[in-house]
């Protein structure tokens, strides 16, 4: 062989010399190639398992955590639900719309082979500055291949989240979230269980496409990635469609012992993964593999990322049946091979063995690093930032309208009216609000779902950013009405090799852990991206939070809409001085520095159980979080939502009026009550140990601020100025 | 009385519509496999929506030749009553049963919003229960849905009552921003001249439930019960 065939492949010598230890002699090409792939960083985790080990993945609610393809969650009367997020940056870096649309087809596939029916999708992008045409291009494409996807399989997008900063520019994200929902009887497992129980491959056809794309997702991207763009897969949502009903019509008839999708490393992946699970070995003949093109070679058939397959462990005798169900809905399933009871992955070709590897060894002796960690030299600068020299505009009436404008705030209306988020009729909050809320048919609760994540937050402060992380996404559920109950997260970020890059990282997970903890929201499943680098330097550090919560009543369901002229509107928490990392900053000086707000996770929670307590006991009407622009842009958005105006009138203390109207003080929820029910939510608040202030009365035709009972408004908008400038902004900019 | 639902392979709505009319109505329902040639013992077909067979070469083009379309070709030509919505409106316009075709959405995007429909014809078996003029919200979810007809078609339709719904406003103004897909004069559904047959891009088995957001769709699945109803009894 030749000697540089490993490190063409991605492997360091280290791990080359591992392999031959392993083997106990030198591995051939196949074999070489099995191994790369699945101790790829994308498959193998190896920069990053050590540090992964600090989340909290433990709750009573728990059914199955990280290490299946999903993570599953009890949600009462007998159901689960199963999720997961997974990214799929750098294909949509080369080919935006195959690259999304594969990214929502592989995931989707990680939850039916949970045995979960799909209820959902989600997904949180990032990308560039809107003016620039190569970024239009790409959140173009990367939208409607979401859609042509989602669509398709009749799965409804119900949320998400996009933000748009130059440091997406050469590396936009791509994170897509599925949820699907199963009955615990039918829940499945990505295990090869049981000495000679037949091995099937199932669904579409395998060809050349996708070869070693995994490694390809572990690399930074470059001038030369365009010429990788074979590496991304091709998708095909109706021959999805089709197996998906396949398989779930399989499940629930008994037959399967273990399900897995061929995803990064295709059948090399599926294989060793649901052999090693189960501790056992795998035989499989690759001549018997269906196969799209004539002539491919037992390297490419092993390696090949096509779509819409997956691999089934059948039940002894059941092949048959098997077969019978996929003949129905005019798809292929054949038998490969079976599993063995001496650990290793034996692949054939015909009676010529290929390959002979511990199947062990692919999944779990990828060698794992430690690498360098050092604090970042930009951070003693920005912390030190000091916004009190910077002039205060005049006008707040305008601020307010640049930030409602400006493409991460304003509304994605653009983007979701493309996705069909209502079809299967569950979807009770649409795309919009703080979650999207679907119910549970046949029962009384329903499930609230958002993803949340701010890159500049976690850039200028990566263990608080962390946090906020998912106590925002907590938050945002909590508003709709719902306890959350389990997390799922994508972590995005540059090149681990880097000191300052790992330990942005580390601090990251530290954060998130921390606050996963107290706000009792294990983490049940993830994923990690590296390398999100171009010629442009890496992304801002950029770990995603996908957020479930249980809503046990569906008259719990809230949305962020001011309601009835005459409602009073209190602020749950306090407004503290903190104007760093905010929007205003980005939006009216062109700045992203400073300090990050503060986040005391005992308060986050005591306002979150305020919140959920005044909405069961139907004093909340609704509930809107404050984020990204502070208070003034919350309130503007619940009069958008809702329709009606609202007077309000703050009082500023210490506080300079960037800092009151526009801060991103954590930990903070608008909502409204009945008029005659405020002496209620007081007391409320008091048993809770929350601050809170009457700040305002629903009513009119615009949003009027006052500051101090000072007469002259600071901020007096009509809905329809504001609704123009939010709604109309992303679309004004794609015509 | 009993609804038979045909599944397409890529048929997505279909589950929808079932939970209408048993959950809903508290009616009986079935689905009815694409490759069956039978559609005997049902009082409504319905075509839901989808993308059969991925909507390739063209929505609704392939379905259209499946077995089960036979039946229910002749089932609808002896007057019983066939409801096709969106991927099921593009199959009984490629089936030929119902008149004109479908274009892409003159934005050439997918589209999911709620639209605002005029009841044009409130006498088909549809909208009985509807007034004349009534206006109605039901969602819809399409990129296929810019219907197109030839100008004596189009007139033929118009004059014979057979354009049951027009995208209009709020208030029931029929005017070219409210038209979501570019469809000639805002036309939303139609049925064929002698009205068991219709057509129709929105969804209306979408908002036949309070938390839905809505429960205008109802009316037309109420309409087609009290129609069978009191033909039954005549």
């Amino acid at each position: 062989m030749k000697s540089e065939a490993w490190k063409e492949m991605g492997l360091k010598e280290n791990e080359y010399e591992l392999i031959k230890e392993i083997l106990g002699r030198e591995p051939n090409y196949l074999e070489l190639g099995m191994f790369a792939v699945m101790w790829s960083e994308h498959c193998g985790y190896k920069n990053s398992k050590k540090a992964l080990k600090l989340f909290p993945t433990k709750g009573e609610r728990v059914i199955c955590g990280p290490g299946e393809n999903a993570g599953a969650v009890d949600i009462g009367s007998g159901k689960a639900v199963v999720f997961k997020v997974e990214s799929h940056n750098h294909p949509s870096a080369i080919e935006p719309f195959q690259g999304a649309a594969t990214g929502v087809g592989g995931i989707i596939r990680d939850i039916l082979c949970m045995g979960a029916r799909p209820i959902a999708l989600l997904n949180s992008l990032r990308f560039g500055r809107l003016d620039s045409p190569r970024v239009k291009y790409l959140f173009n494409g990367v939208v409607s291949g979401i859609a042509w996807y989602g669509n398709c399989m009749g799965i409804p997008t119900v949320g998400g989240e996009v933000y748009f900063n130059r440091n997406y520019e050469g590396n936009p994200l791509v994170n897509a979230m599925c949820i699907g929902i199963l009955d615990h009887d039918d829940l499945a497992r990505g295990r090869a269980e049981g000495v000679g129980n037949p091995v099937m491959l199932v669904g579409a056809r395998t060809g050349r496409d996708g070869i070693h794309g995994a490694t390809f997702a572990s690399e930074e991207l470059s001038s030369e990635s365009e010429s990788k763009r074979p590496s991304v897969q091709v998708g095909d949502p109706f021959m999805e469609k089709l197996l998906l009903e396949a398989c779930l019509e399989m499940n629930k008839a008994g037959y399967v012992v273990g399900m897995q999708d061929l995803g990064a490393a295709g059948i090399t992946g599926a294989t060793s993964e649901t052999a090693s699970r189960a501790g056992l070995g795998m035989e499989i003949d690759v001549s018997r593999v269906p196969l799209r093109e004539e002539g491919m070679t037992p390297y490419e058939i092993m390696l090949s990322e096509s779509q819409e397959r997956m691999l089934v462990i059948p039940k002894k005798g059941k092949e048959g049946e098997v077969e019978r169900i996929f003949k129905k809905w005019d798809l292929e399933a054949v038998v490969i091979g079976h599993v063995t009871d001496d650990g290793i992955l034996r692949v054939k070709n015909g009676n010529k063995v290929e390959a002979e590897i511990p199947a062990r060894a692919l999944t779990e002796l990828c060698p794992t690093y430690s690498p360098e960690k050092k604090e970042p030299s930009y951070l003693k600068e920005t912390r030190s930032f000091d916004w009190s020299k910077l002039p205060v505009p005049e006008d707040m009436n305008q601020v307010l309208i640049d930030l409602l404008s400006s493409p991460s705030i304003a509304s994605k209306e653009w983007v979701y009216r493309q996705y069909d988020h209502m079809v299967r009729t569950n979807t009770a909050v649409r795309p919009g609000s703080d979650a999207a809320v679907l119910r549970i048919k046949g029962t009384r609760s329903a499930i609230a779902a958002t993803m949340d994540g701010n890159g500049k937050y976690c850039y200028l402060d990566p263990r608080t950013g962390g946090s906020i992380a998912v106590a925002e996404a907590a938050r945002n559920v909590v508003c709709a009405g719902a306890r959350p109950i389990a997390l799922t997260d994508c972590l995005n970020f540059g090149t681990p090799e880097k000191p300052e890059v790992y330990w942005q990282f580390e601090q990251v997970i530290r954060g998130m852990s921390e606050a996963a903890e107290v706000l009792g929201t294990p983490v049940i499943s993830g994923n990690v991206s590296f390398y999100n680098e171009s010629e442009k330097g890496a992304i801002y550090p950029t770990p995603i939070v996908g957020m479930v919560g249980l809503i046990e009543d569906i008259s719990h369901i809230r949305s962020q809409g001011f309601q009835r002229e005459g409602d009073l509107i209190f602020l749950l928490g306090r407004t503290e001085p903190e104007l760093g990392a905010s929007m205003y900053l980005e939006v009216v000086h062109g700045l992203e520095t400073g300090r990050v707000p503060a986040l005391d996770l005992k308060k986050e929670k005591a306002v979150q159980e305020l919140c959920l307590e005044g909405i069961r006991a139907g004093l909340i009407k609704s509930a809107h979080d404050c984020s990204e622009g502070g208070l003034a842009v919350a309130l503007a958005e619940s009069c958008i939502s809702g329709n009606i105006g609202a007077e309000i009138n703050l009082v500023k203390e210490n506080l300079e009026l960037p800092e009151l109207l526009f801060g991103e003080t954590q930990s903070r929820i608008i909502v409204t009550v009945d008029r005659n029910k405020g002496e209620e939510i007081c007391a409320l608040a008091e048993k809770f140990g929350v601050p809170l202030s009457l700040i305002g009365e629903v009513g009119g035709k615009e949003l009027k601020v006052k500051v101090n009972g000072i007469s002259g408004e600071v901020i007096n908008l009509s809905i329809s100025k504001m609704e123009k400038a939010w709604r109309g902004a992303i679309e004004c900019m794609m015509l | 009385m009993k609804f038979g639902i045909v599944v397409f392979p890529g048929s997505n709505c279909d589950a929808d519509v079932k939970h209408v009319v048993e959950e809903v109505l508290g009616l009986k329902a079935d689905y009815l496999w694409h490759k069956d040639k039978s559609v005997k013992g049902y009082d409504c077909i319905v075509l839901p929506g989808g993308f059969s067979y991925g909507d390739y070469l063209r929505e609704g083009a392939i379905a259209r030749f499946s077995p089960i379309m036979e039946a229910v070709t002749d089932y609808a030509l002896k007057g019983g009553l066939v409801l096709g919505i969106c991927n099921g409106f593009q199959i009984l316009l490629e089936a030929g049963l119902l008149p004109g075709a479908m274009r892409k959405n003159d934005s050439l995007q997918f589209r999911c919003h709620d639209t605002y429909l005029r009841v044009e014809n409130a006498e088909t078996p549809y909208t009985c229960l509807c007034s004349p003029g009534e206006v109605l919200k039901i969602p819809i979810a399409h990129a296929a849905g810019n219907y197109y007809a030839d100008e004596k078609t189009l007139q033929e339709l118009e004059e014979g009552g057979q354009v049951v719904f027009r995208y209009c406003s709020p208030s029931g103004e029929v005017l070219s921003q409210y038209n979501p897909n570019g469809s000639l004069n805002n036309i939303a559904g139609i049925t064929n001249r002698e009205g068991n047959i219709l057509g129709m891009m929105p969804h209306p088995e979408r908002c036949a439930e309070e938390i839905m957001s809505g429960v205008d769709g109802r009316k037309v699945f109420d309409s087609i019960v009290c129609w069978l109803k009191e033909r039954c009894a005549l």
